[in-house]
């Protein structure tokens, strides 16, 4: 194989499982040393920059993170990224200070955002430094999105989305909330440089042609509609006996509101099998904790209506079985239909996207599915102007995705509106240099903690039910969020070898807690390389670091998969053939072009 | 800064058949200089036990005094050790060998600790052909005290400091040959290829098996002009053969030039199969070693490999005719028999 090239900053960004796997690639290992350090400002605005909303995603976030960090290669657990970033929300101190100051001189061009979730602010807030005049347009009452209509306040204190969409609209956009855009030919025809569509995926999925839908639909209730209307107070009890169908985020945010509005015998029926449900496993262990049972392999048959009144919905028992593709088929088991007894129904199946507000002759092309047709790098519509982000640009996903799609649309619009070519996207931002401070010490926690996670402590049940308002997860305090943040392996610190400078003495190799490297003859095939090292390679969704060639003629080979980043391969190494080397990797964002 | 080897390990981490993994052997992290040749040999001794599935519990590591001698700290940390004086390694493993014949013994010496001060130690420990592996980590130097020429320094190999060693070195292999050891190889800290299955091998083998293994000291002795330097000894080094085990594993790595075979049964029934790279050398033909030794040393190389074996000659306890057990398993009338045995050795004694 050819040598590595550690220089394309890919290769170690990939390294970096977390902020590899977190789409707004927010620079993780940095961010959890600072709330070590007690540096917990610096860690916020290392967020703040990153990912907009530390606070609310510390919270909320989907944690694409987790599953990727490295600590859950090599024991039980990941490191609790999110909850991290929390602490660093939790006790920061004064941040405002620190974020661009206005106001900014204009730089005579206008652009419009349609929309006030998390995509909109993003590129507001990437924007309006610039000197955009940003007109941001939105139905709810105020700014946020789906973070203030969706996600319940137990999970989300209305503060802390306040304070994080405050300091974004503070920066001088021009709101216009309680407006519903009804057409964009008329937003077009004013004269707007660009528009951004962060619309979100607003319509919640229904069940019409169910049995009994219509008789029952006083007490049949669509997930997301019905959590807006509880956001917004338009609602304030349900039934005693609630069934939410549906086996997703948002079915857990059903429920668990549910048991705060008057629910007491609240069920989740869902078609899946309990391991395949979409909803995060911590999703789902909250909503059991507060006694809401989950059925699974469930189909739903009809909404059963006495004297016009709801009584409860029959089901049909299922088993998953998976053909060799993995494709699931729901096959009935034959055991007799259950039926559920129910005051009121929510329905959290899935949502999707609604543009009725978009004019079908503009130039803006759909396709088949209704879905604009969207350019996947520059968030770029078929009608120049017109920017998507976020659930509207690609269908639902979540905040912290919609957030790197702004940034890269923010990206787009200012090139744009420079007359640049939008293709030509600017390089990541990236820093490189060594940790090394004396013979065994290096400035960063080298060694290795065997602590397993770390669980973040909740308020009582039987305060949080009484309340819909009052936060369950009360967030790591100081001293448990420094023991999980010693977790963090460091992976951004990169074992930076030298070819030129190795001796081949095979210390690094001998002192490896796991065998990542192993010095041999090169191969020309990956697979076969792969299979000589100490321990196969075998996974390969990580790569390998194959060095140039050493004197012997042989190569050194470095399995990235479960190095632990311990620097002890750099401390054993007589000639500093290894060095341990603090890799920062930044997406660039409009305001750096 | 760390100096705590994680504890984590690779998930994947190969067994042996006793369900161990490397981990069981490993021993405390190393507080020898990095980048030391020591280091190499105490992860190739803890390859080999891993490979040949030993139980830690039956191995004892017995070392004198030296850098080389620290070693037995940082490999089979669940096994017996004893660091004893300088150049007394053989005498404690002696001891230590009469008391259980059971297990597996380490001996474990430098270049001063075997050709000066132990020398006498080392002549006679041969001679008794004790069942043991002897490995003399060869440095070149005291690195201990900082470098000085040690007896097995060569003549004109420079010091770091630029000093020229004006005097004869020790062969310690071709001593050992001479003075009838019955297993006697030499290799380098640098190729755990070879040096992997010559540990093996000599712990298989009964009788006294000497390695000696060439292991730069990185701090002192690496520099230009030294020959037991890393570049030097790769430069030097000629192999005999490659060696291997069968049925352990079945393929050669063919890593070095072809020549011819030859398998060499061992007292327990392993077959040690040797792909010998010089033909007309016979390993178990000491005149044929010997010569082999000569040749090399005239043409300045380092002769690497297997170098003589002889699997006929009985260890200390077969001379001896001791008893079968080690004494743990004997009990205590067959240890102290009594009054009456004592007079009738001491009558017959009179």
């Amino acid at each position: 194989m050819k040598p590595t090239d550690t220089r394309n900053p890919e290769y170690y960004h990939k390294v970096v499982d977390c902020q590899y796997a977190c789409p707004a690639h927010t620079p993780v290992p940095e961010y959890i040393r600072k709330i070590a350090a007690e540096k917990y400002t610096e860690a916020y605005m290392i967020n703040w920059e990153s990912n907009v909303f530390p606070g609310i995603l510390g919270r909320t976030c989907d944690r694409p993170c987790e599953p990727a960090c490295r600590r859950g290669r090599v024991e039980e657990e990941p490191v609790a990224i999110c909850r991290l970033k929390r602490v660093a929300a939790d006790n920061k101190g004064d941040v405002q200070s620190l974020m661009p100051q206005g106001p900014f001189s204009p730089n005579g061009k206008k652009i419009a955002l349609i929309g006030g979730g998390p995509a909109s602010l993003s590129v507001a807030r990437d924007l309006a430094p610039l000197g955009y005049e940003i007109h941001l347009f939105d139905e709810q009452i105020a700014g946020g999105g789906m973070m203030r209509s969706q996600i319940p306040a137990f999970r989300l204190p209305e503060e802390v989305l306040n304070e994080e969409v405050g300091y974004i609209l503070n920066l001088g956009i021009h709101t216009q909330f309680m407006t519903y855009v009804e057409s964009l030919k008329e937003v077009l025809e004013k004269d707007y440089d660009a528009i951004f569509v962060g619309t979100g995926a607003p319509r919640g999925r229904d069940l019409p042609k169910l049995p009994g839908r219509k008789e029952a639909d006083a007490h049949i209730h669509i997930g997301i509609e019905w959590l807006a209307g509880v956001a917004f107070e338009h609602i304030d009890k349900i039934g005693k006996k609630v069934i939410v169908l549906g086996g997703g985020n948002t079915a857990m945010d059903c429920c668990r509101t549910s048991r705060r509005l008057g629910g007491e015998s609240v069920k989740v029926v869902v078609r899946s099998p309990f391991k395949d449900m979409k909803a995060s496993p911590w999703e789902k262990e909250d909503a059991m904790h507060e006694d809401i049972e989950i059925f699974d392999n469930h189909v739903p048959l009809s909404f059963e209506v006495e004297n016009g009144k709801l009584t409860g919905m029959k089901f049909q028992r299922v088993k998953a079985v998976y053909d060799d593709a993995g494709k699931r088929k729901l096959l009935p088991t034959g055991e007799p239909d259950v039926f559920i007894e129910a005051d009121e129904v929510l329905i959290a199946i899935g949502q999707e996207n609604s543009f009725p507000w978009i004019e079908r002759d503009l130039g803006l092309k759909f396709d088949e599915w209704n879905m604009p047709e969207v350019d996947k790098v520059t968030f770029q519509s078929t009608h120049p102007k017109v920017f998507f982000g976020g659930d509207a640009a690609f269908g639902p996903e979540n905040v912290i995705t919609a957030v790197a799609h702004g940034h890269q649309a923010a990206v787009s619009i200012h090139l744009f509106c420079q007359g640049k070519d939008i293709t030509k996207r600017p390089a990541p931002y990236t820093k490189l240099f060594s940790t090394k401070m004396g013979i065994h010490e290096w400035s960063y926690d080298s060694p290795v903690t065997i602590d397993q996670r770390y669980l973040v402590p909740q308020a009582e049940k039987s305060v949080t039910l009484l309340d819909r308002r009052k936060e369950v997860e009360l967030g790591f305090d100081l001293p448990t969020g420094y023991k999980e943040a010693q977790r963090c392996l460091n992976c951004d610190v990169q074992t930076d070898f030298t070819a030129d400078r190795c001796i081949e003495c095979d210390a690094c190799m001998d002192i490896c807690p796991t065998s990542c490297i192993t010095f041999t003859t090169n191969e020309e095939d990956e697979d076969q390389l792969r299979q000589k090292l100490l321990v196969p390679a075998t996974d390969k969704t990580q790569d390998i670091l194959v060095s140039e060639n050493l004197k012997t003629g042989r190569v050194m080979v470095k399995d990235e998969d479960v190095c632990l980043h311990c620097g002890l391969c750099a401390e054993r190494c007589p000639t500093s053939a290894w060095d341990m080397q603090q890799f920062f990797y930044s997406v660039t964002k409009a305001e750096n072009i | 800064m760390t100096y705590l080897k994680p504890l984590f390990r690779h998930p994947k981490l190969p067994k042996n058949k006793l369900g161990y993994t490397l981990k069981e052997y490993e021993g405390t992290i190393s507080t020898l200089c990095a980048g030391c040749g020591h280091d190499s040999i105490s992860a190739t001794i803890v390859q080999a036990c891993f490979e040949l599935s030993i139980e830690p519990h039956l191995v004892a590591k017995i070392s004198g005094i030296g850098c080389s001698s620290k070693t037995p700290a940082y490999f089979l940390g669940n096994s017996h050790g004893f660091n004893s004086v300088h150049g007394r390694m053989p005498s404690v493993a002696t001891g230590a060998n009469l008391a259980n014949k059971n297990m597996v013994y380490f001996g474990v010496s430098g270049d001063g600790d075997t050709a000066s001060i132990g020398m006498g130690q080392f002549v006679h420990v041969i001679r008794k052909n004790l069942n043991m592996v002897y490995i003399v980590m060869n440095n070149g130097c005291y690195g201990l005290t900082k470098g000085q020429d040690s007896a097995t320094a060569d003549v004109g190999s420079a010091s770091k400091s630029g000093h020229i060693n004006p005097f004869q070195p020790v062969d310690l292999a071709s001593l050992a040959v001479e003075l009838g050891a019955t297993f006697v190889a030499q290799s380098f800290s640098g190729d755990k290829q070879q040096l992997v299955p010559l540990i093996k091998a000599a712990i298989q083998h009964k009788g006294l098996a000497f390695i000696n293994v060439m292991s730069p000291c990185v701090t002192f002795n690496n520099n230009p002009g030294s020959t037991k330097s890393y570049d030097y000894v790769r430069e030097h080094m000629q192999a005999t053969g490659t060696l291997d085990f069968v049925p352990e594993r079945e393929a050669i790595k063919a890593e070095y030039a072809a020549g011819t075979d030859t398998a060499v049964s061992l007292h327990d029934g392993t077959v040690m199969r040797l792909h010998k790279l010089a033909p007309e050398w016979n390993p178990e033909d000491r005149l044929s070693a010997v010569n082999a030794m000569q040749q090399a040393r005239a043409k300045n190389e380092i002769l690497t490999g297997l170098l003589y074996i002889n699997t006929e000659f009985g260890d200390l306890h077969d001379i001896l005719n001791t008893s079968d057990g080690a004494f743990n398993t004997l009990g205590e009338k067959a240890l102290c028999p009594g009054e009456e045995q004592l007079q009738a050795i001491n009558a017959s004694l009179r």
